[in-house]
This record gives C-alpha cells, sequence and structure tokens, in this order.
C-alpha cells in the first residue's frame, strides 16, 4: 500500500470515529459492520472486474443465496415438515435435475439436427410437467403444517458461522451455470443474464415457502455471538460494564457489535490476504493479461472463458459469503428486503470509487460509501431544512422538500459515481 | 361449439389482449434501448428510469391540466399531456448527454464504460424521481374505464364468459402502433433519419459522408425521450406509475432488444411481443380455458398454471439464455460487437 | 507547366504521437490522370494516402488541390473541398440499400442528387439493378462498385482508392480497373493504393513505388514496368 492509501484508511478510520463520539459508539460499530461485509462483497466484485474485466450486475442475488445458507444452516430442522413430504419433495428436485442433465446430454450428442432438438424439447416439457406433479403434492403438504410459524423444512441446526462458507459454495454453483451459460459472450450480455439471475433468485425466496418460508421471513436465526440480555444476567459482565463506567444494557449492545466486528474483520483480513496473493501470483498476472488483451493472451494459448469462468466463480462465492455474514448480522432472512440499487448497483459505485482492480482501493470504497449511505440521510435532512428554513412552516414545498431528503441518497451516489468517473477513473487507490 | 367460443373469449380476455398491450409497451421500450445501442454502441442501463422520469414527467403536466379543468373526454388526460412530457425527457435527456456522455464519446471510451456512466445516471434519475414523485403507487388514468366490459359483452353474445376491452388496453395498441409507424417514416424516408441508420451502419464512413454526428446523438435521444416516455405512460395507464417497477423492466426490456438482436429496431418489436406472450402464456392458469376445451372426465382438477407470476422474470430470462445460446445475434441480426 | 491537380509535397509524420512514418513523401497527380501508389508491405502506402486525406497530422510538409493549401484542413472538409476517400475495408453502409448508400454519399449535397445517381448506374449498371438491395447482401465486387459509387456522389475532383481490389476475384479485378479508367476519361484525378502493382501499374497515367516511406522510383506505369530495378524488387520478375 501507498502513503496515499495509509493516509485515506486513516481518514475512514478518523470518520468511524467521529461518528462515534458525534453520534454514539452503537452507530459507529453498526456502520463498521456493514461496512467490513460490504467491503468483501467489494472484493467479490472487484476479483470480477478489477482482475477480469467481467461485468457482474446480478450482486444482489449472489448476497441473497448467501443469506438462505445462513437459513438452510443454523435453522433447526422441522420434523413435521420433513414427514409430511421432505423425502418426496428431495426426489422430485433430483428428478428434476436429472431431467436437465438428461436434456443436456441429448444436447450433446451428435445426432441428426431436428431430431434432437424435437427430442430435448419433448424431454423438457414432458420433464417439466413430471417435475411439476411430483413437487407440488410434496409442497403444499409442507406449507400445510403451521404456517404461521413454520411451513418449510428448516435447516440442518447447525451452527450458524458454518453457513459463511455454504453461502459461498451456494453462490459458486449460481454462478458456474451462469457463466457456463453466459461467459464468452459479449460483456453487455453477461450483465444482463447476472441481472435476470439475481431477480429469479430473489424471486426463489419469495416464493417458495417451503424453502425459506418466502415473504413470511425466517426470524430469529440463530447467533455466533452470546446474546444481549444473558449478557445483562452475567454477573461478570456487568461489574466489567462498570468498571468502563457503562450501564449493562449500552455495554451489552455495544459488547456483541464489537464481537460481530472482530469475526467479520478476520474473514475481511482473510479474504484480502487470499485476493492478494492471488493478485500477486502467475495466476494473478494471467488475469490482468487476459482483461488488458483478450485476443493476445488467447493467442498465447490461454484459455479465456474457462479463466473468466474461474474468477466469475470465486468472486461470486465471496459475495455469498458476504450474503451469509449479512443475514448472521441480521438475524433473520426477509426477501422482501433484497433492492437491486442497494445490493448491485451500490457495490459497484463502491468499487469504482475505491479502485478498480486495487484490493486495498475495494474495501477502502467498501467502508467509505457505506459510510456515505447511512450519513446521506440525516445530512439530506439537515440541508433540507438549512434551505427551507426561510420559507413558511406550513408551505408545501418545504414539507414536501423535508419528506423527500430521504431519496437523497440514490442521487449523492450517483453524482458521486459520475463524478469519480470522470475525474478520476482508476478511483480513489489506483491499480498502479 | 359454444365451448369453444368461450375458451377462445376466455384465452383472448385474459391472455391474448393483456399480453398484446403488454407486448406493445415492452416493444416501444425495447426500442429505445436498441437505438442507444446503435447509435451510442452502449446497453443503456438508466432506460427503465429515463421511463419512469418521462411518465412523471407526463403525471405532474397531467395533474396540472387536471387542476385547471382540462380533461379529454373519455380518453386519458395523460396523452394531453405526453407531448408536453416527451419535451421535457427530450430536454433532461439532451441536458445529460451534454453533461455526461458526450466526454466519453469524446475520448472514445470502451462501451463498458458507458455502461457503468449508464449506471451513474440511473442513480440519479432514480433519486430524482423518488425525491420528486415519491416512492409509492400512482393512479393517474381517467376518462373511460372499458371500450366495452365482461357484462355487456355477455348481454351482447349470450356467451359464458365475458370480454373485457379496458380503454387503456385499446389506447396502448393505437398509439405503440402510431408511434412505431412514425419512427420506420423517420428512419426510412427522411434524411435525418437515413443519416441515423447509415450511423449506426459505420460511423466512420458516416463521417466521411458528411454526416454530423453530434447532431445524430441529438437526433437520438430525443427520438429515445418520447419512445421512453410513450412506452412509460402507457404502461402507468395500464397498471399503475411507481418508480421500483419501472426499474424492473428494465430486464424484459433487455431480454427483448436482445432477442431481437440489439441495434436492429424491427427486432426490438419482434423481441417485446416475444417476451410478453411467453411471459403472459407461462404464467396464465390455464385451468379455464381446458375445462371449455375438454371432455368432463379430463378437466384439471389444478390451476394448469405452469408458474407463479412472481416468476415472470425468469421466463423472460429463460427466453434471452436460450437465444444467447442458440443464436447470440438476436432472431433478426443484430449487431455483433 | 501548371500545377498538378492534387499535391502531396514532402510529407513526413505518422499517427498520433507515434514513430514518423512517412519521411519526405511527394505524391502529385494532374487532372483526370490515374495515379498508382505500389510497395513492398509496411511501405507506408495506405498512409501515404490517408496523409492526403487529412487522417494524419502531417509534421512538415503540404497538401495542395486546385493550387489551394489544403494542410490544415480534417478529411470532413477535405470531403467539401472535391475529394472523396474509399477505404479498403467496411466502405459500404450494410444494411442500408444501394439507392440508400449513394444518397448518403451525397448527404452534404443540398441540390438534385437525381442525375449523379444515374450516372453511377450507368457506371455500374449491375446496381440499377440492385437499386433496392442491401449492399451488405451483395457479392465483394458488387461491394467495391457501391462503395465507389458512394464516393462519386459528392461530385469530386479527385477521387481516392485504399487498394479496390483487395479480395475480388481477378475477372472482377479488371472490370473495376476498366470502370476507374471510365471515371478518370470523366475528368476525375484518380490516387489509388494497389497490392496488384502489375495490372495496376498497366492502368497508371503515374506510378509511385514507396519503400519506408520514400519515394524509391516514379515513372509513368510503363516506365516502371520496364525497369529492371523495379520489376525484379516489387513486381516478381
Amino acid at each position: 500500500m501507498t502513503a496515499r492509501g495509509y493516509l485515506l484508511y486513516a481518514g475512514m478510520a478518523l470518520l468511524i470515529v467521529l461518528t462515534g463520539f458525534v453520534q454514539g459508539w452503537n452507530l459507529a460499530l453498526t456502520i463498521l459492520n456493514m461496512g467490513l461485509i460490504s467491503a468483501i462483497m467489494s472484493l467479490g466484485v472487484n476479483l470480477q472486474w478489477g482482475f477480469a474485466g467481467l461485468f457482474n450486475v446480478g450482486v444482489m442475488g449472489f448476497v441473497a443465496l448467501g443469506g438462505l445458507a445462513a437459513v438452510l444452516v443454523s435453522m433447526p430442522p422441522v420434523a413435521e415438515g420433513w414427514n409430511a413430504g421432505g423425502l418426496r419433495l428431495l426426489g422430485a428436485l433430483a428428478l428434476g435435475a436429472a431431467i436437465l442433465v438428461a436434456a443436456v446430454q441429448v444436447w450433446k450428442r451428435k445426432i441428426g439436427g431436428r431430431m434432437r432438438a424435437l427430442v430435448m424439447l419433448a424431454l423438457l416439457i414432458g420433464g417439466f410437467f413430471l417435475f411439476r406433479a411430483s413437487l407440488d403434492p410434496a409442497v403444499n403438504a409442507i406449507e400445510a403444517i403451521n404456517p404461521s410459524l413454520s411451513g418449510y423444512l428448516g435447516g440442518l441446526g447447525l451452527p450458524i458461522i458454518i453457513a459463511w462458507p455454504v453461502g459461498g459454495l451456494l453462490a459458486a454453483g449460481a454462478a458456474w451455470i451462469i457463466g457456463k451459460a453466459a461467459l464468452g459472450l459479449r460483456s453487455d450480455y453477461l450483465a444482463i443474464a447476472t441481472l435476470g439471475i439475481a431477480e429469479i433468485v430473489i424471486a426463489v425466496l419469495k416464493n417458495e415457502d417451503w424453502l425459506s418460508r418466502g415473504v413470511k421471513n425466517v426470524v430469529g436465526l440463530p447467533r455466533p455471538v452470546p446474546y444481549e440480555v444473558d449478557l445483562q444476567r452475567d454477573p461478570g459482565f456487568v461489574e466489567a460494564a462498570a468498571g468502563y463506567g457503562l450501564d449493562p444494557v449500552t455495554a451489552s449492545t455495544l459488547w456483541v457489535k464489537i464481537l460481530y466486528s472482530g469475526l467479520f474483520a478476520v474473514v475481511l483480513i482473510a479474504i484480502l490476504f487470499l485476493a492478494q496473493r492471488a493478485l500477486a501470483s502467475p495466476w494473478g498476472r494471467m488475469m490482468r493479461a487476459i482483461r488488458d488483451n483478450e485476443v493476445a493472451a488467447a493467442a498465447m494459448g490461454k484459455n479465456v472463458t474457462a479463466r473468466h469462468l474461474q474468477v466469475f466463480i470465486l468472486g461470486s462465492a465471496v459475495c455469498g459469503i458476504a450474503g451469509a455474514m449479512m443475514t448472521t448480522l441480521d438475524g433473520q432472512l426477509t426477501p422482501g428486503s433484497y433492492q437491486p440499487l442497494r445490493f448491485t448497483f451500490l457495490v459497484w459505485v463502491m468499487v469504482i470509487v475505491g479502485g478498480s482492480g486495487n484490493n486495498y482501493g475495494a474495501v477502502l470504497g467498501g467502508f467509505l460509501i457505506w459510510w456515505l449511505w447511512v450519513m446521506v440521510e440525516p445530512l439530506g435532512l439537515w440541508a433540507m431544512e438549512l434551505i427551507t428554513s426561510g420559507m413558511s412552516p406550513d408551505s408545501w414545498l418545504r414539507a414536501h422538500l423535508t419528506d423527500s431528503a430521504a431519496q437523497m441518497r440514490l442521487m449523492t451516489m450517483g453524482i458521486i459515481l459520475l463524478a469519480v468517473l470522470r475525474f478520476s477513473p482508476k478511483g480513489l487507490m489506483p491499480e498502479r | 361449439m359454444t365451448d369453444i367460443l368461450n375458451a377462445i373469449v376466455a384465452l383472448s380476455n385474459f391472455v391474448l389482449i393483456p399480453g398484446a398491450a403488454y407486448g406493445a409497451q415492452l416493444a416501444l421500450g425495447a426500442l429505445g434501448v436498441t437505438l442507444i445501442y446503435g447509435i451510442l454502441r452502449f446497453s443503456n442501463f438508466a432506460h427503465g428510469d429515463t421511463m419512469a422520469f418521462g411518465t412523471m414527467a407526463t403525471i405532474l403536466v397531467t395533474w396540472g391540466l387536471q387542476s385547471m379543468g382540462i380533461s379529454f373526454g373519455f380518453l386519458p388526460t395523460a396523452l394531453i399531456a405526453l407531448p408536453v412530457g416527451i419535451a421535457i425527457t427530450g430536454l433532461l435527456l439532451l441536458g445529460t448527454d451534454r453533461a455526461v456522455y458526450r466526454f466519453y464519446r469524446k475520448q472514445k471510451a470502451a462501451p463498458v464504460v458507458l455502461v457503468i456512466v449508464s449506471i451513474g445516471v440511473m442513480f440519479v434519475m432514480n433519486g430524482l424521481v423518488r425525491f420528486i414523485i415519491g416512492v409509492g403507487d400512482v393512479n393517474f388514468a381517467d376518462g373511460a374505464r372499458f371500450v366495452i366490459n365482461a357484462r355487456q359483452f355477455r348481454e351482447m353474445t349470450g356467451l359464458d364468459e365475458g370480454l373485457a376491452i379496458r380503454s387503456t388496453t385499446l389506447i396502448t395498441l393505437i398509439t405503440a402502433a402510431i408511434a412505431v409507424a412514425l419512427l420506420f417514416w423517420f428512419l426510412n424516408k427522411t434524411r435525418t433519419g437515413k443519416s441515423m441508420r447509415a450511423f449506426s451502419d459505420n460511423e466512420d464512413l458516416a463521417l466521411l459522408s458528411g454526416i454530423n454526428p453530434e447532431r445524430v446523438v441529438a437526433v437520438t435521444w430525443l427520438i429515445v425521450a418520447a419512445l421512453a416516455t410513450t412506452a412509460g405512460v402507457l404502461y402507468g395507464l395500464d397498471k399503475s406509475f411507481k418508480a421500483f417497477t419501472y426499474f424492473q423492466l428494465l430486464l424484459p426490456i433487455f431480454a427483448a432488444a436482445i432477442v431481437g438482436g440489439l441495434g436492429n429496431p424491427l427486432g426490438a418489436i419482434a423481441g417485446g411481443f416475444v417476451i410478453a406472450f411467453s411471459e403472459v402464456l407461462v404464467t396464465y392458469a390455464w385451468k379455464k380455458v381446458l375445462e371449455y376445451l375438454l371432455p368432463e372426465n379430463l378437466e384439471p382438477s389444478s390451476l394448469v398454471q405452469l408458474l407463479s407470476t412472481d416468476y415472470k422474470f425468469a421466463v423472460s430470462f429463460a427466453i434471452l439464455i436460450i437465444v444467447l445460446l442458440f443464436k447470440p445475434t438476436g432472431l433478426f441480426k443484430g449487431q455483433s460487437v | 507547366m501548371a500545377e498538378p491537380h492534387l499535391i502531396g509535397e514532402a510529407m513526413t509524420g505518422g499517427y498520433g504521437r507515434g514513430a514518423d512514418i512517412l519521411h519526405g513523401c511527394t505524391l502529385s497527380v494532374d487532372k483526370g490522370q490515374i495515379a498508382v501508389i505500389v510497395g513492398p508491405n509496411g511501405a507506408g502506402k495506405s498512409t501515404a494516402m490517408k496523409a492526403v486525406f487529412g487522417m494524419l497530422n502531417l509534421r512538415s510538409g503540404s497538401v495542395r488541390i486546385g493550387g489551394e493549401d489544403i494542410t490544415h484542413l480534417s478529411p470532413q472538409d477535405r470531403v467539401a473541398k472535391g475529394m472523396a476517400f474509399v477505404p479498403q475495408t467496411s466502405n459500404i453502409f450494410p444494411s442500408m440499400t444501394v439507392e440508400e448508400n449513394l444518397e448518403m454519399g451525397a448527404f452534404l449535397r443540398r441540390d438534385d442528387i437525381r442525375p449523379t445517381i444515374e450516372q453511377v448506374y450507368d457506371l455500374f449498371p449491375i446496381l440499377r439493378d440492385k437499386r433496392r438491395q442491401a449492399a451488405g447482401e451483395l457479392s465483394g465486387g458488387q461491394r467495391q462498385q457501391v462503395a465507389v459509387g458512394r464516393a462519386l456522389m459528392t461530385q469530386p475532383s479527385v477521387l481516392m482508392l485504399d487498394e479496390p481490389t483487395a479480395g475480388v476475384s481477378p475477372i472482377v479485378m479488371d472490370e473495376l480497373f476498366d470502370r476507374i479508367i471510365e471515371v478518370a476519361r470523366a475528368g476525375i484525378t484518380i490516387l489509388m493504393v494497389e497490392q496488384n502493382a502489375r495490372q495496376a501499374l498497366e492502368i497508371a497515367d503515374t506510378g509511385y513505388v514507396l519503400v519506408q516511406g520514400c519515394n524509391a522510383y516514379t515513372g509513368t506505369g510503363a516506365e516502371l514496368m520496364a525497369d529492371d530495378e523495379v520489376r525484379r524488387t516489387f513486381l516478381g520478375g
């Protein structure tokens, strides 16, 4: 890292500390925790865009898959659900997968063109009805069981930390499928394809109640850290808190957040370390060579599409890990809250502002843009109050402006992105 | 016989007519995307929000007209406001081009840079719309609701099934047809239109022929403003206006443009209808139609809905992937870069 | 003797800030005559022509047409001065019809272009038959005809062709050369770069052999063909 880099990081730390002093440490730690997660997402996108020039606008989907992993790993299994139709459901899913594999196999056979297409089509259409015929009863049986509280299969009941790598794996699997289809085509096609897969992942989460209760949300995910109420009952903790002059409630909230920060920081540092190693390795040099000149790299015998698939899967997996961590932090999976502007395009702003191609830059961008995202709202409100202070208190314009201050966020992010692209296209911390 | 007629009516009522209207809206949106791609050579992610902005401008003018007591009889007032909405959107797009895109054009920046820039523009426009009109649902359709409603149709024909033709559907189809006819007349018959096609075909040669690129770009933005605003207003009349829904329209619109072949206006229209009808067909519950057509003992017990309506994005997406895998330049030959 | 219609005099320069490709290269053509630039690969043939057309910056030297200095004009402005250029590749509008291609060639003209279109059809009768067809669907030779026709639509006094016969069959090439002679007879000055040096020199009034951006040999086509040195080195014996 350069001197400029250290300075920028120090500035970022100062911003968070100042937030702590001015607006309270609870908020500062909240920002720090989401900042850590944002930094990981930003690293994931930087792997794809900064290293390989892949344009992925489906970050939201991979993040949501991570969230799904958190539910599937950590929630206790719902025995009634499994009894009602768990195995039938798994069987139906296996059947669906088998049909797809068979269709792909038919397509790969080098037999007469029209015949092949017809067989594949018949297989897919017939298979679809067969799949639905076996899936629907199982789904109905599972969702009928106590729908207001469960109505789904539950998870594996394992510690939620395990969900983090599992989230990465889920995201990697989805990335493999999408990469197989869209990599090797034009860059805008990959963009549209990823945009689509993200919407589909969200649609699945919203609709497949047997999987994660859909829009009924899964709440009360187990935590990797102690609960505040338990801390407040722990005499040792209360005593220690008193030693710092804090009341138990405040101390417990802060302590839980600090524990999360610690966990997240470990993951961020590990991924950052690996990403830095990868960037400096022959593999990383090859990736950048491909990014800078695909034709030349292909002419030197590099399999461009295969390398792209590799890095696409890796980057998406990192986003999946971050998604699982975020759901862990929230303690709930709420499919309705996934918005592309927030989870895809904001991450892009982070990467571009931080400096695409530079891992430290991506991390810095994650922190800075998240901080701004949180801060713009109160700042906007404050600015609007200042602007409207001259107006009469019951003016409709004044009311409208103050009400709309919350919408300043998106505009601010857009202006920041445009300004950076125009005046400092390499970002705050350029690649070289 | 009546059964078959009933089935046809039910199919028209729930699939064909709504599908055609939705297809027309998508086609107009996809035309804008494809024109920008052909002339400015990038995929404009801000297009959904351009539609939202245009619709918002039109709604504001509509409200103004309504407060002055002006209405358009049985037609929605928004149709009078539409030209003004288009003009405002046109000014915004020209301003955006001057302030943002032109710099990158002069630099001859890579298309992907322009795509990222368009994401920035998308943020700003989205924020602008939310800031001005808010995030809620806005229903601005006035005028007559139905050209013919289900009860009237049943009384007229004596069939069990009713066919309701909403006036917004008819307005959508007619307006879209006029817009497309105007566009094609402009592109094929006028000097400026031909120069746009020439520029899209071969930029360097167009320059050698003395075609002024800045003029072509400006005209393109104006046409895009007209198409996007019209598409947005028609969609809003048909359903309702909500900033976020318009952002989400980006996916089916892009799917339509790519399926038809990016850069090819005819393809964009075809793509719009392909996407719209597939969405409606796959998410329609076929029970009713099948009940009329099949003998009683074969009648389905379930809804016979292939996919829940929430998966309509999956449909556009699946079609997109199939086309990308088997015919990457689209059904009609698009530009391959 | 009056000054030739088109002169590129002592041109030195290269693309952008790159190294010089041309070193004091001079080309000149009289009105209604055909000048051909030949030379080995990388000799700067196309570059010399592009320099005349203003597509690269000259460090020194000048370009004049009909006695008027146009050294500092952009290619577009040179079109207005009566120059027309047919690039080697992508020289048509593929999705537009033949007739639309011609119309686009005359984009800057405000007068009636019908007579010029008829002249082009008279020159290339096949184009009249295919006028409603998309230019991209035509054969290679026909596309070149469209390209030349498009360039002629501005009624230029100078027509510049960059390897017009690249990738077309020998029969089509002969045909195309005949047409070019016809254009020259109509009083249009022609400057052309050619790979098929022997055939090109046969129709040339003046030939320029370029080597590494310098004039190596200059003479009438016949003189160059007769020159042993030129024959051995550039025309393959």
